[in-house]
């Protein structure tokens, strides 16, 4: 079906659908079951085997992405790390996720499966499955293209929140931040820019699981829309704590200190959608690093800062040059929506 | 940040903190710089913090935006409700006219659309038979790409509604205004580039202070302020280059001869100034017929400049901080902007406030 594309018939419950589902979507998630009742069945729900122990976590998210297919990725890649992520940085396994598909008619049906097999080898990573779905079509325009909804379901020995941290504490950064919101953006055919940057989007759980083994870890949050200002500023807030970041051991990855020049961007305020905040304790910071280290993920990861009492509730940058600055949330995108 | 390492590196930046200090007179010393760019250094560097606190660093009309008048948002409104389809930067958008912006006017089914540069509005033109206005604005950098575009046979619904403006004219006009004690000026990097260190010798000349053209890095800035200070300590007032790398005396000759073909030098009006001889463009006669100006008759509101208790005139002018303003991160932010200094990105009061300016650390 090289050519083929979505039309009305394949969102109205009909034979087109059911043939769209058996031929593209279930294929791809027959690997693993969710329970008794599982996708598989086409039943009205599914159900999930759940662990006796833990926290219960759950995530839900929309996603829509310009380009749909960007360097690094795609809308099924964004979609799948995304809420992998949200689960993750709560110390959560992901169990089961579900996927709802909103497509405008006309959407191309093998760039759909090219959508679906990006989101089922994130799935595969992590060992997570899809327990239900569903489709949409919608007419031209009304639409831009595909938006993906997941909610993700995942269990925690003990879920770790974003603000539960301690005077002394630290804060380590998993890996270099802008990566994502830089590469969409020269992604845009507008800024007519050339790059080999890619989006870091990647599930972060298999970097974290053994970074929990350690102990110590206090509070996650992923940095992604706003990027790591508005994820620090967040934490700040919650916990009426400072963070004191320092900017020079924020790891940059040249092409996206290159391109936030040109664009005047702050790569601190882009989005990252394979990158994690860790608040540790002082004592177990090292160990941590070094699990983090470990991982293909997390092998530029860093202690950027500290939580201290100066300025409760706001973030402190010690710039690169030897100033001091707060590091105030972004005001919303730094341009037009891209994620 | 490894690309920018030369350019950050602390023990340089102790250096020329400790070469500033030993410089600065006892007296307050006012350095105006007018480029948002400079003020965007150097507040998200926190470069203040190296100052002594006799040296006072002020944007002055650094931002394009922030100083085009509201009777040409007025004019570019009004053609945009004649039917033509008005193309501009994003930054123009919001910035307040006498009555309405861009924006609102754009909800009143006007066709008003965001370009990155004068290029993608001739793109515009030339796949439509509906008249396309670009407004433009912009000092000498921006200027010769109007040129450019002008001189390269633009189709014949494209016209440009000219807001071009000439930096060192505003900066010698700045002098004259009562109660601003400007001891020296910051040049503009990017400026410069174009019109050489000689572009600042004519006014210079009649009113001598220290003047430092300098570059963008956290490095560059503050060793153009020890350039300007050993100046003042020498009693040598000049034109002084301490963006080398970038800039010359005699600028982009290519470009100053695009400028020079396709406009002559106009007294315009600037926001929180006023009228300025010498410190804006028009289009030679010859071009005439691509001059929106002309081709639409234009029914303009009575100007309305100033939002009461708004302090932008006096930042514009560098008289005043943003945080001066008792509108600041009080009424005005940038969601809800009130003066066209918070409308701005290069606006100093919109830098101050996502950058963290607001309180001194």
């Amino acid at each position: 079906m090289s050519d083929e594309r979505i039309t009305s018939l394949h969102g109205a419950g009909g034979e087109l659908m059911g043939e769209l589902l058996a031929k593209i979507v279930l294929p791809r998630f027959a690997d693993r079951s969710s329970g008794r009742i599982d996708l598989a069945a086409l039943d009205d729900g599914a159900t999930i085997d759940v662990p006796r122990s833990g926290d219960l976590v759950l995530t839900t998210d929309s996603h829509v992405v310009k380009p749909i297919f960007f360097p690094g990725g795609d809308i099924g890649t964004l979609a799948a790390a995304g809420t992998i992520n949200d689960l993750a940085v709560m110390g959560a396994r992901p169990l089961v996720l579900t996927l709802a598909a909103v497509i405008e008619e006309g959407f191309l049906i093998r760039d759909l499966e090219r959508i679906l097999d990006s989101f089922a080898s994130v799935l595969e990573e992590v060992g997570a499955t899809v327990a239900c779905g569903d489709t949409k079509v919608m007419p031209p325009g009304d639409v831009d293209g595909i938006v993906l909804n997941t909610t993700g379901l995942g269990v925690a020995a003990h879920a770790i929140s974003d603000a539960r941290m301690e005077l002394g504490d630290r804060v380590i950064l998993t890996g270099s931040i802008g990566d994502h919101g830089m590469a969409l953006l020269a992604a845009r055919s507008e800024f007519h820019l050339k790059t080999t940057l890619e989006s870091d989007v990647a599930p972060l759980w298999p970097m974290i699981e053994p970074a929990l083994e350690v102990g110590g870890i206090r509070a996650m949050k992923d940095p992604t829309r706003g990027g790591l200002a508005a994820a620090l500023n967040e934490m700040a807030r919650k916990a009426t704590v400072t963070l004191e970041i320092d900017e020079s051991s924020i790891p940059i990855l040249d092409p996206v200190a290159g391109l936030s020049e040109i664009l005047g961007i702050s790569p601190l305020e882009v989005a990252n959608e394979g990158k994690a905040v860790l608040i540790v304790s002082p004592g177990s910071a090292s160990a941590i690093l070094e699990a983090l280290r470990r991982h293909p993920l997390g092998t530029r990861a860093a202690i950027v800062g500290t939580v201290t009492d100066e300025y409760p509730g706001r973030v402190i940058l010690g710039t690169e040059i030897g100033g001091r600055r707060f590091l105030d949330m972004p005001l919303g995108d730094p341009v037009p929506r891209i994620c | 940040m490894t690309l920018s390492f030369r350019f950050s590196d602390p023990k340089r930046a102790r250096d020329l903190r400790d070469a500033i200090h030993i410089l600065a007179p006892p007296e307050t010393f006012k350095i105006v710089h007018v480029c948002g760019t400079h003020e965007m250094a150097i507040t998200r560097n926190g470069l203040r913090r190296f100052l002594p606190e006799t040296v006072d660093l002020l944007e002055g009309p650094g931002c394009p935006v922030c100083v085009t008048p509201a009777a040409d948002i007025d004019t570019a409104i009004a053609i945009a409700h004649a039917g033509a389809t008005l193309c501009t930067f994003g930054d123009m958008i919001r910035v307040p006219g006498s009555e309405r912006s861009l924006d609102q006017a754009r909800s009143d089914g006007c066709d008003i659309r965001t370009v990155l540069s004068v290029a993608d509005a001739v793109e515009a033109a030339r796949t439509t038979d509906e008249e396309v206005v670009f407004f433009a604005v912009g000092f000498e950098t921006t200027t010769p790409m109007t040129a450019a575009i002008l001189l390269d046979d633009p189709p014949s619904n494209f016209s440009v509604l000219v807001s071009h403006k000439q930096v060192p004219q505003a900066m010698a006009a700045l002098l004259d205004l009562p109660d601003n004690r400007i001891a020296a000026y910051l040049a503009p990097g990017h400026v410069s580039t174009i019109i050489g260190t000689r572009g600042y010798a004519s006014w210079l000349t009649t009113r001598l202070i220290p003047t430092v053209v300098g570059g963008f890095e956290p490095l560059d800035i503050l060793y153009a302020i020890a350039l300007i200070l050993r100046q003042h300590r020498d009693r040598t007032p000049k034109v002084e280059n301490g963006y080398p790398r970038a800039v010359s005396a005699d600028g982009n000759p290519v470009a100053l001869a695009l400028t020079e073909e396709v406009f002559e030098t106009a007294e315009v009006a600037w926001r929180g100034i006023g009228r300025i001889p010498g410190s804006g463009y028009r289009l030679r006669s010859r071009f005439a017929h691509l001059d929106a100006r002309e081709r639409f008759t234009i029914a303009l509101p009575e100007e309305r400049a100033d939002v009461p208790g708004c302090r932008c005139p006096d930042v514009l002018t560098a008289r005043a901080v943003p945080t001066d303003c008792p509108l600041f991160s009080a009424r005005c932010t940038p969601l809800t902007p009130v003066g066209p200094c918070m409308v701005g990105t290069e606006g100093a009061c919109s830098i101050w406030f996502r950058y963290g300016g607001r309180e001194s650390l």
